[in-house]
């Protein structure tokens, strides 16, 4: 189990090393530099300190510099936001980022699995109809047109939640909720297929033939295996949901990570690009490396050695 | 032993369409999207004239009405040539105020209409770069095989774990510049092109993953291997044999990459850096809506026709490629329990 744990990390820290790689060549190969982005442009002296003050001079120093600083967990100053390290903005924006997709993972988990489970065991009947309508709604709906809605909803018509900011519980819903319905849809999806495949197995059939009941054919025998593609999905959906949304934040005025990623990027911040992406893909690969942890445990087929 | 691959299509084909055929929610979906569609093609000459008439004195989001709230004049040169509206445009005229009118007093049908088909095209745009792209990488890979391969699906992976808003928004930004100047200053072509190109260049991972997977087990199949010992060249392979057989499921797969762009192209336009004005998409329209409606609940026709007719769309064309795909899938003729 650590020599698997061992190698998974190693891997992940290759992983983390291609992704700044290249998102560092992306930010650096687009035309036009964070430099220049006032109206008027700025004298060639002028550009060169702030290159020198940023570090900027010479971009494949700046490649390791940044990198052996992030290794500290330093990860310098923002290009745009004047007199705040991307530290500072990490650590305020992240934390609330983070609560708001965990709160959303587990709502899409409570909403995704019934409906796909349900789904596949009343194969054909209106309830499959229904849950793939469902699962189809909740992907075509573009998040800020859910966002929108419940907050005329709740917010403005019946009054009962606050249309927007930080700080109380009640603020928590809203968010949570918007974030949620896309990632609901897609695992039961997965859950739908997992179980429409998992129920034409040999043992599915020994367990009915034997008399067990349905409901604890379908919640014991089949729902174990089925869920094996969902929980690889959750390590992917967790990194995703935990590092914000832009259009959650943005319609209900949540201060989370999601807009620095937007901003960071069409303000070409460097600094903040590589920092935003390092915390996402770091996240990511810790998820994985947690959900293949768990697969070992619950999936005897998979041993640790093996993998 | 060489199996003819020429005679199996056209039969597939028909059973497909007869499995296709058979799930009433995918056929639904395609005649409403087909019937949509056509009204948007045929009314196209004449919503490209009206989708910018402004009319800022009388119609400024005036509420949606059967009768026109905009007089004839605005929308014809009544003094020119052509004095008399022709028949059609005459009809076409009745629906003007049927959706509202937006804050610049323009006719919200006269915008959803073309609005319809810019969003269709930069999703077809993208499905069109996202499956070249992918199919090439993904079968490249696969023939190629050993070194090349490991490298080239370990920058699929890569590429998966970089959060995908941002490669959007960097090729978005990144591509404007260098197009518009090939475009000699066309911004409203360029930006398109930009639009599909940014959302196709994030959407072919998947794909190349797909098509990597059937070309890998079809790489196995006798007929292949009967092809190699004949002598056969890895292009004249890869035409002749491979492709013709990787065709469905490609198709599927694109198709399903429709709607995504049509959706990806809506978060940009909420953005602000999707179509640019006056220029009508969809996800520009509903995004403007939200807008207008966070401010004002009153506006409740800004946002409920452009959302409505997208999410309809996204809708549809999920539920057809859903459709598409199990009738091609095999997998989906399992038998039901309990």
């Amino acid at each position: 189990m650590i020599r698997f744990a061992t190698g998974r990390l190693l891997g992940g820290a290759i992983t983390i090393f291609s992704v700044y790689t290249l998102t560092f060549l992306m930010v650096i190969a687009i035309p036009g530099n964070p430099f220049q982005q006032s109206q008027h442009s700025l004298p060639a002296e002028v550009e060169q300190a702030l290159r020198a003050r940023y570090n900027m001079d010479n971009n494949w120093l700046y490649f390791w510099d940044f990198l052996g600083d992030a290794v500290t967990l330093d990860f310098g100053p923002s290009f745009t936001y004047n007199d705040w390290t991307c530290n500072q903005i990490i650590a305020d924006a992240l934390p609330v980022s983070m609560l708001i997709g965990f709160l959303a993972i587990i709502l899409a988990v409570l909403i995704g699995v019934p409906i796909g489970v349900y789904g596949a065991v009343k194969r054909g009947s209106w309830v499959d109809s229904a849950s793939l309508g469902v699962i189809l709604l909740g992907i075509s709906i573009p998040p800020f047109v859910t966002g929108s809605i419940l907050l005329l909803l709740f917010g403005v018509t019946m009054k009962v939640l606050p249309i927007g900011g930080w700080g109380t519980v009640a603020h928590l819903p809203l968010p949570a909720l918007t974030l949620s319905l896309p990632f609901a849809a897609y695992i039961a999806r997965l859950m739908r297929v997992g179980m429409l495949d998992d129920l034409q197995n040999d043992f599915i059939r020994t367990a009915i033939a034997k008399g067990v009941s349905s409901h604890l054919v379908i919640w014991k025998h089949a729902f174990k295996v089925a869920f094996l593609p969902v929980l690889s999905f959750l390590g992917p959906a967790c990194a995703q949901a935990m590092t914000g949304s832009f259009v959650v934040e943005k319609v209900f005025g949540v201060p989370g990570l999601g807009q620095h990623f937007v901003n960071a990027a069409l303000n070409r911040d460097a600094g903040l690009v590589l920092s935003t992406v390092l915390a996402f893909s770091t996240l990511l690969v810790l998820f994985n490396i947690a959900i293949d942890l768990l697969y070992t445990k619950l999936d005897p087929r998979i041993s640790g050695a093996a993998g | 032993m060489t199996r003819k691959c020429s005679a199996e299509p056209s039969h597939a084909v028909h059973s497909n369409w007869r499995r296709f055929r058979r799930n009433r929610m995918a056929l639904l979906s395609l005649a409403g999207f087909v019937f949509f569609m056509l009204g948007a093609i045929f009314s196209l000459p004449t919503s490209a004239r009206w989708y910018n008439v402004q009319a800022t004195d009388i119609a400024v989001r005036s509420q949606p009405s059967l009768d026109p709230v905009v007089p004839l004049e605005r929308f014809f040169d009544t003094s020119g040539a052509n004095a008399i509206p022709s028949r059609l445009d005459q009809i076409l005229y009745r629906m003007t105020s049927l959706f509202g009118h937006d804050d610049l007093g323009r006719s919200l049908t006269y915008r959803v209409l073309p609005g319809f088909l810019v969003s269709l095209c930069i999703g077809l745009g993208a499905a069109l770069m996202a499956t070249i792209v992918g199919t090439l990488w993904g079968s490249i890979a696969a023939l190629a095989g050993g070194r090349i391969d490991a490298v080239m699906m370990r920058i699929v992976d890569v590429l998966f774990g970089l959060p995908y808003i941002l490669m959007v928004i960097l090729l978005k930004v990144g591509l404007t510049e260098p197009l518009t100047a090939i475009f000699g200053g066309q911004t409203k072509y360029a930006d398109l092109i930009v639009l599909f190109v940014a959302i196709g260049g994030v959407s072919w991972l998947t794909l190349s993953r797909v098509v990597r997977g059937q070309v890998l087990s079809l790489r196995e199949q006798p007929f292949i291997e009967a092809a190699r010992a004949t002598g056969a060249g890895h292009w004249h392979i890869l035409r002749k044999h491979v492709f013709p057989n990787v065709v469905g499921p490609i198709a599927v797969y694109a198709t399903l990459v429709i709607p995504q762009a049509i959706m990806q192209e809506s978060f940009l336009s909420f953005l602000g850096i999707g179509v640019q004005q006056p220029i009508p998409s969809l996800g520009r329209l509903a995004a403007d809506g939200v807008e207008a409606v966070n401010a004002f609940v009153g506006y409740w026709w800004l946002i409920v026709f452009p959302c409505t007719i997208l999410v309809f769309t996204l809708l549809a064309l999920n539920f057809i490629g859903d459709g598409l795909r199990d009738a091609v899938d095999p997998k989906s003729n399992a038998p039901t329990l309990v």
